[in-house]
């Protein structure tokens, strides 16, 4: 429970109001290993501590990289970190996605907003090791041309590593010639073999409700379906209750759960 | 005439329909392209015509004086492109525009109307088809009202 200190290598602002966060442990060890999809409980010193997935390459983790919103005091307070400044990091905590497990299988990734971070651990992973895959094929829906994260790792992705990007926004006005819907009205077309594919999923709660009604019904099986669950995280050991959804403890448990595993209870209002 | 009932009976739009749905569907229907950046309609013109989308991709946009063409929805192969044949006043809601090169299969509007009333099983089957496209476009711009990538 005790927090390890790093600090601060750099801040990168992504979009308006998203940036990541670059970290070095402070005694100068190696970054410490992850599995994609982890997260560490960041504290800011003085304000609050936060659970924040690291987006950083698992398979090269050269330093440890966050992504987020600036939404509350906590992120906001991140974002007026300087290089240099100390923040707490405990961690990391939680399931992973199951990559190494679905070696052979298409993947189909559907990311919704600021949920492209939790999953570029997977992609980096999908693109050191993407000959042991079949189709890679990433969904990815955000507002607007201006909300779109990772652009500079998106081109290089389509472009060296054989993985099909598909990019839609709720809007736009210019010079976009992408598409513009929901990322849902992606997947009916997308090109993968729903029998021999696994689906990674993260985005608002919402977005995952509706991605998981078009994957079902493209026919990927309940348990092959993986989702990014979000819940008021405190302590990140299952110990204080704050995310428990019925018997599991987001923290813990999950955040990454198989939708055959969630299916009774997602999208329940009570739970 | 073959060929376009073949075409229609190849889209999804006109996936199982029955044969001679297909003929009369056919008898007002033609192949039709459109370039690049070509408006394929805009906002407030006699609606024509519908579109089952065969390759290339179709922005729907409504214009601003502020801020010019305003996307919210782009269509592709396998889709449908204007439902506004159905509802009086029969104008368009919006603009259409090719975003690349675009083939499609046109149907006349007034020529559908008229089956509809001449035929009523055709009329039927035909509005069950459109009221599927409008319903699933209805529960997609619901998702894009609520922010759906926000802190919703």
């Amino acid at each position: 429970m005790i927090p390890q200190l790093y600090s601060v290598r750099q801040i990168k602002q992504e979009t308006h109001d998203t940036f990541t966060l670059e970290l070095d442990p402070k005694d100068g060890t190696k970054t410490p290993s992850f599995e994609a999809g982890q997260f560490n409980m960041l504290y800011v010193f003085g304000v609050g501590e936060v659970p924040i997935s690291i987006s950083s390459d698992p398979t090269a983790p050269k330093y440890l990289m966050h992504t987020t919103r600036e939404v509350g005091i906590v992120t906001k307070a991140m974002r007026k970190l300087k290089r240099g400044d100390m923040i707490g990091v405990r961690g990391p905590y939680g399931t992973h996605w199951p990559i190494e497990e679905s070696a052979g299988s298409d993947i189909v990734i559907v990311a919704g907003g600021i949920g492209l971070a939790p999953l570029k651990p997977a992609l980096c992973h999908l693109v050191a090791r993407r000959e042991n895959y079949g189709r890679v094929v990433l969904l990815y829906g955000t507002r607007s041309p201006n909300d779109i994260l990772f652009q500079k790792e998106l081109k290089q992705w389509r472009a060296d590593f054989d993985l099909e990007v598909y990019v839609t926004v709720d809007r736009a006005i210019g010079s976009w010639r992408g598409n513009v819907g929901v990322v849902t009205t992606l997947i009916p077309k997308a090109p993968f073999d729903p029998l021999s594919s696994v689906a990674l999923i993260c985005g608002p709660e919402v977005m995952m409700r509706y991605t998981v009604q078009e994957l079902v019904r493209r026919g990927v099986n309940h348990g092959k379906i993986h989702i990014s669950m979000e819940r008021n995280m405190k302590c990140g050991i299952g110990f204080c209750g704050h995310c428990q959804m019925e018997a599991s403890f987001v923290c813990k448990d999950g955040p990454v759960f198989t939708y055959g595993a969630l299916e009774n209870i997602f999208g329940k209002r009570e739970v | 005439m073959e060929i376009l009932k073949l075409a229609i009976a190849e889209h999804p739009f006109g996936k199982n329909l029955e044969p001679r749905f297909l003929k009369m569907l056919a008898g007002g229907a033609a192949h039709v392209s459109f370039k690049q950046d070509q408006h394929i309609f805009r906002e407030g013109e006699e609606c024509d015509f519908t579109f089952l989308i065969n390759s290339g991709s179709v922005a729907v946009d409504i214009y601003s004086p502020t801020k010019g063409a305003i996307t919210i929805q782009t269509l592709s192969d396998g889709e449908v492109l204007g439902w506004s044949w159905l509802v009086p006043p029969f104008r368009k809601h919006f603009d259409a525009r090719a975003l690349e090169v675009v083939h499609a299969i046109s149907i006349k509007g007034q020529y559908l109307r008229d089956l509809c009333e001449q035929d009523h099983d055709f009329g039927y089957e035909l509005l069950k088809r459109f009221i599927g496209v409008v319903a699933n476009r209805l529960q997609k711009t619901r998702l894009q009202l609520i922010d759906i990538y926000g802190d919703n």
